[in-house]
């Protein structure tokens, strides 16, 4: 069954002046308009995540992913956007819903891992604090219950329970990515949106990091949206993928088959190019 | 040539056709007065403009120092304060004799509310005594020609500092709040246009991030003033910095309360018989300050008590409002709704309660809930 499904996505940053979206694209070979300037973020992106399933997205840096990724967790970005996200259980095209809408949305059953941890901690806050905002602003009153599922999201995702209510801002990179998870988590919603969710760790603690995500992610059902650079993060995590290049898919199918069997020029010089 | 030109002194010189007459002895010439109400000054410095000055008195100022239509725009806040409670109004908020941050949105809005047949009283955190006390009531007296007292159940409206006073305020009185910062959440996020754009959704969960640390680090809500109210089931709502001790009188209150702010140009309003509720959770309930020994002055246990310390150095607990300590010293079991035909009354914690007289008033926080 269907939770999330966007159609038609499209990102453009600038003043665009109509062709913007034939001039540029994997044929044409670019995603700045030639003729006035727009950056076309992404464009005409159409995807469905089924319930309980990870989907991946790649693509070389500026691609389009992040902006893809904003999109379907009803950020608000700068730029034009045009196309329709649906979420399972809420009426109509959800990028033109209320604020209100999209507030209990985001609260209550899609959430959103920022690329950059400051868009998405408030570091000053106690770790424990950032992901008791969560249930505390969808109404939760008892302290108890909320501390009690905040130290349980913290033991599953391996970040130290006694650091709990240190300020997130005295926390190494790696203990902010999962304090993040945790935040995700802590509603229990049907989607995670995680924007390049390893970037700036090592290799073992991104392996440690991917390793809690996919077990968290298993046993609770949450289907996720990963946004990466990053091949192994995708054959990891993702069940099916999207391959991203100047704003546009250029390729989509089962990672296995992506990785085994290339079709595009483009994800063969990305499989090839990995270190 | 010019025909007004300001000086080297930065006074401007009305230069009129020199008839000869000196109006210096009281500074005003009734038919000279322009459009607007002002008083052109004839004079060749600012000594010489002061020096006019001298002995005139009142004369020039509009009654309650106030011109009309500022009064005016204040009560229009007022208004639509009331209308919508704990929300706040912006206004003009103008220049006062005195600085920004020592009571000038309240100055302006007692004197927008003042008549001559009114009475005032002005509290400055429980003392009726304090020089800005004694200043802002002086102003009135002078200006608005009212009557002052220090006597609660005496006042029709009563400008205040952080107190609300112990003793009950009735229907036909209005309490006037001084407020330093009028917005909870800049506790939690200094950006006034995010904090703007919370309180249009209702959106205090960064609020409650801060009453959840604070339990947390001291195991109970230890929020010292400025306790974070909601108001009507709506907005969140900074109740100035009042103790915790005063929280509980705004709900459900028979008096209007009026929050004005003229550093920040905002004012704001608990209407009678408002439902006040201060943010806590189920199981950390909003809880009073708790006090070890009663009054050193009046014997009494159901007070808000503060440390002062007397002329030979001495440390005494004594109750916060004067005014209420002075009566019981004279009839210590005085009760707080003592001026009132009704029973019952219930302000804050400790008031004597016919329900439940057995009950330990210092220490029964958060009565409430």
């Amino acid at each position: 069954m269907t939770v999330l499904s966007g159609t038609g996505l499209t990102r453009l940053y600038g003043d665009p002046c109509g062709d913007c979206e034939s001039l540029t694209g994997d044929d044409a070979g670019r995603n700045r308009c030639p003729a006035c300037g727009t950056i076309v973020a992404c464009a005409d992106v159409s995807l469905d995540i089924e319930r309980g399933e990870v989907l991946g997205v790649v693509g070389e840096s500026g691609s389009g992913k992040s902006s893809l990724a904003e999109l379907l967790a009803l950020e608000r970005g700068e730029g034009h956007s045009r196309g329709s996200v649906r979420f399972d259980g809420y009426e109509g095209n959800l990028l033109e819903s209320d604020y209100d809408t999209r507030t209990r949305l985001r609260n209550d059953d899609l959430a959103l891992v920022h690329q950059h941890i400051r868009d998405g901690l408030t570091l000053s806050f106690s770790g424990g604090g950032n992901v008791a905002e969560k249930p505390l602003a969808a109404g939760e009153r008892s302290f108890e219950a909320v501390r009690e599922r905040v130290r349980s999201l913290f033991e599953q995702l391996e970040v130290p329970v006694d650091r709990m209510d240190d300020p997130a801002e005295t926390y190494s990179g790696g203990m902010q990515r999962r304090v993040q998870l945790a935040r995700a988590l802590v509603t229990d919603p049907a989607v995670v949106v995680l924007d390049e969710p390893t970037t700036g760790l090592d290799v073992s603690v991104q392996a440690r990091v991917l390793d809690t995500f996919r077990r968290v992610q298993r046993e609770r059902g949450v289907a996720a949206v990963v946004v990466s650079h990053d091949l192994g993060v995708v054959r990891l995590l993702a069940d099916r993928t999207l391959v991203m290049r100047h704003g546009r898919v250029v390729e989509r199918g089962l990672t296995d088959r992506i990785l085994e069997d290339p079709h595009h020029a483009y994800t063969q010089q990305l499989i090839n190019s990995t270190l | 040539m010019d025909p007004v030109k300001p000086t080297r002194t930065g006074v401007r010189t009305v230069s009129e056709p020199d008839h000869g007459e000196n109006h210096a002895s009281d500074g005003t010439t009734g038919e000279a007065t322009d459009e607007s109400g002002g008083t052109p000054v004839e004079a060749e410095d600012v000594d010489g403009a002061l020096a006019a000055l001298d002995g005139a008195g009142l004369a020039g100022y509009n009654y309650a120092y106030l011109d009309e239509h500022t009064k005016r725009e204040v009560r229009r806040a007022v208004l639509k304060a009331i209308a919508i409670p704990g929300h706040q109004v912006p206004f003009a908020s103008r220049p006062m004799p005195l600085a920004r941050g020592w009571g000038t949105g309240g100055i302006q809005t007692t004197l927008s509310l003042l008549g001559p047949e009114d009475t005032l009283k002005v509290i400055d955190q429980g003392s009726d005594e304090s020089v800005n006390a004694a200043n802002i009531r002086r102003l009135a007296e002078r200006t608005a020609d009212v009557e002052t007292t220090t006597d609660t159940t005496a006042a029709d409206v009563i400008q205040t500092r952080h107190r609300i006073p112990e003793e009950v305020l009735d229907r036909d009185q209005v309490l006037v709040l001084q407020v330093p910062v009028t917005d909870p959440l800049r506790k939690v996020d200094p950006s006034d246009a995010a904090n703007r754009r919370r309180h249009a959704h209702a959106n205090y969960g960064k609020m409650w991030v801060h009453l959840y640390e604070n339990v947390v680090e001291y195991g109970e809500i230890q929020v010292a003033s400025r306790y974070p109210v909601t108001v009507a089931g709506r907005y969140l709502m900074d109740p100035s910095p009042i103790p915790r001790w005063d929280v509980p009188k705004l709900n459900d209150a028979d008096n209007l309360f009026l929050f004005a702010a003229g550093r920040e140009a905002r004012i704001y309003a608990v209407p009678p018989h408002t439902d006040v509720e201060p943010l806590a959770f189920d199981d950390r309930p909003f809880q009073v300050e708790r006090f070890d020994a009663p009054c050193e002055a009046c014997g009494a246990t159901d007070t808000y008590r503060t440390a002062v310390e007397t002329d030979e150095g001495d440390r005494l607990v004594v109750c916060n409002d004067t005014s209420f300590c002075l009566k019981r010293r004279e009839d210590a079991g005085l009760a707080k709704d003592h001026h009132l035909d009704r029973d019952g009354v219930d302000w804050g914690p400790g008031t004597p309660d016919a329900d439940d007289t057995d009950q330990e008033p210092a220490t029964n926080g958060g009565d409430r809930t």
